[in-house]
């Protein structure tokens, strides 16, 4: 199953070359670039751990990736995103976010529904890597 | 001007009992400067034939505020002149031999706070059948800041409805669950789960699904959210399904709406035909239940579409934002219904805006100062498909929702194929255009670059690459030299 969070989950994973390429799409319009790192991509756990802060200064592409290899090569088995942040008034949030590295194996997700009362049901998202084993030992 | 049309000074002349001309009421005030906190409207006007376009425009004014037919001296109650709306300009209509561009300013004081409901009674609530006029429509208005403060806007809004579906950086993919009338809930379930599963962030309730005899609400709602869960469990991201809370009364749509929380919708869904004060009502329910509100805009078109009689477009997408609303539906420009492509954008622009700027071939006439109100997410559904991704990004940018209906679940692969080859072209356009790549020139081109390893596009594309809907638009602006198509 591969997990299709992020702006380009249904396009072949991206070649340095095209990672580099959006990064200097990001800072020509004048974003700062964030890389976070995660081995619990839940859909709805949104801090992911920050691989240093925001790079508000950095404005080379190549500096930059070079950030996002060094992530790579400390977490070789992890997710790993890189984010944009726009500080203009009136959006200052997150304006673009892709992910750059997946785990070999991506087992996904299991449903777990509980019967409640009348019809209903409740529903948990459950990632199987996650449920089986502890914070850094999942992938 | 003759004398007998002036605006009469003399109060005793003024007041005498009978019948004046509403210029000599004080209606037509061409030397009046506009005050930073009166309300503006601009109407355009087809005056009766012998009726002067001033007096025209003075009888809007005064039809839409204090006037009636003939003189009243209970005025002399009242600070009458200030609670007079004043016609202050009247320019002719380029093109459009008979029809006037009237400016209208109210004072602040004639408007309840927080309330569109009483903005549309006065503006137009009488005028637009009043006889000295043929036709007219209310083209924009112009808010005081001071007047947007006492609404509350768009209980989420684009920024924090991105945070929490956590999707940045591309338009969000949409369809409408077809056929829109008939389905049983576990077949309409079906449709949500394939569309979702496939790679759209939304499905959603057509306008007139309510609750009918062939799928009661409360169906609908269960299987549809457990179709959402399910394809959020499958893709690992977060799913939602607008559904149509709309009824017969604000109490039913209250019921409904409590019911899609419990069932942990992110989403729901009005229709623009509740009326205002039922959409800011919901709004406010939203607003207290962390829950997206999406307006379709059924019933517009019966008095948006015509340029010489009803109001804007532009002007109910203002009113919905001051309203409340998260979502409205705001034209394809390149698909099934009418919309001319640079008038849509305005649309898009009045929605999105953090300021809005005077822009008259986009139909803006007005500037607007929306005080930090949240932007409301456009909706561009109807009749759009894979082929046109290019020109619908170009178009619109990255804050809007596409929905592609028949364009997703018409796929020949059938609907999971049908989603996928949307998101995967709509990626795809985004990586080139942040690239430097021209899509509005090289977009088929890259559209058959994705479709070479992506069999469901190239099956979209093979199916409708060629349909467009090329048909002269009839709401266009007078400011262009030619009508414009895509």
């Amino acid at each position: 199953m591969r997990i299709t969070q992020g702006t380009f989950s249904f396009l072949p994973d991206l070649t340095d070359k095209q990672i580099a390429a959006q990064v200097k799409y990001a800072l020509d319009q004048g974003w700062a670039i964030s890389v976070e790192y995660t081995d619990d991509p839940h859909p709805r756990n949104t801090y992911w751990e920050m691989f240093g802060n925001p790079m508000f200064d950095l404005r080379d592409p190549a500096g930059v990736l070079q950030e996002i290899n060094e992530c790579r090569k400390t977490f070789p088995n992890y997710y790993v995103r890189v984010m944009a942040f726009d500080s203009t008034h009136q959006v200052e949030s997150i304006v673009l976010s892709f992910i750059v590295q997946r785990p070999k194996d991506e087992p996904g997700f299991r449903q777990v529904r509980e019967e409640i009362d009348g019809r209903k049901m409740r529903y948990t998202t459950q990632g199987y890597a996650v449920v089986a084993k502890p914070e850094g030992a999942r992938y | 001007m003759s004398e007998a049309t002036n605006e009469i000074k003399s109060s005793t002349q003024r007041y005498k009992s009978g019948v004046l001309k509403y210029r000599q009421m004080g209606y037509w005030q061409p030397d009046y400067e506009p005050k930073p906190t009166d309300i503006l409207a601009l109407f355009r006007i087809t005056p009766q034939e012998g009726v002067p376009p001033e007096e025209a425009a003075a009888a809007v004014a005064g039809e839409s505020s204090t006037a009636t037919w003939t003189v009243v001296w209970t005025d002399r109650l009242t600070a009458c002149e200030m609670y007079r709306a004043k016609a202050y300009r009247v320019d002719p209509v380029p093109n459009n031999p008979g029809q006037y561009f009237a400016y209208i300013a109210y004072d602040l004081s004639l408007f309840e706070e927080g309330s569109i409901t009483n903005v549309a009674a006065s503006i137009i609530g009488n005028v637009f059948s009043f006889k000295p006029i043929k036709a007219a429509r209310l083209e924009d208005m112009q808010f005081p800041v001071a007047y947007v403060k006492t609404f509350r806007g768009p209980p989420t809004g684009i920024v924090v409805e991105r945070e929490r579906l956590d999707k940045f950086g591309r338009p969000l993919l949409g369809a409408t669950t077809k056929p829109k009338l008939g389905l049983s809930g576990r077949n309409y379930g079906r449709v949500v789960y394939e569309g979702l599963k496939g790679g759209l962030d939304f499905m959603k309730d057509d306008e007139n699904i309510n609750s009918q005899p062939f799928m009661h609400w409360r169906d609908r709602f269960l299987f549809v959210m457990d179709a959402v869960n399910k394809a959020s469990a499958a893709t690992g991201e977060v799913k939602g399904s607008y559904l149509n809370v709309t009824a017969g009364t604000v109490e039913e749509m209250y019921r409904r709406a409590e019911f899609a929380k419990e069932l942990g919708s992110a989403i729901i869904m009005i229709d623009l035909v509740v009326g205002y004060s039922g959409i800011q009502s919901l709004s406010n329910w939203c607003r207290d239940n962390d829950m997206l509100l999406h307006l379709h805009r059924a019933g517009h078109g019966t008095y948006t579409r015509q340029k010489n009689h009803g109001v804007s477009f532009r002007v109910i997408a203002k009113w919905m934002r001051l309203t409340g609303v998260d979502h409205i539906h705001a034209g394809t420009a390149v698909g099934k219904l009418e919309g001319d492509p640079l008038t849509v954008q305005g649309y898009y622009n009045i929605c999105r805006d953090t300021h809005t700027r005077i822009d008259l071939p986009r139909g803006i006439f007005f500037e607007q100062d929306w005080g930090a109100l949240r932007k409301v997410m456009p909706v561009a559904s109807g009749g759009i498909h894979a082929g046109q991704m290019h020109q619908l990004l170009d178009l619109f940018g990255d804050d809007v929702v596409m929905q592609f209906g028949g364009g997703t679940i018409g796929h020949p692969m059938g609907i999971q194929a049908g989603a996928t080859a949307n998101r995967v072209a709509l990626e795809a356009m985004v990586l080139a255009r942040n690239e430097g790549r021209d899509i509005k020139n090289e977009g088929p081109e890259i559209l058959k670059e994705a479709a070479k390893w992506c069999s469901p596009l190239k099956a979209a594309l093979d199916t409708w690459g060629d349909v467009t809907f090329n048909y002269t638009s009839t709401d266009t602006s007078d400011f262009v030299p030619t009508a414009t198509a895509v």
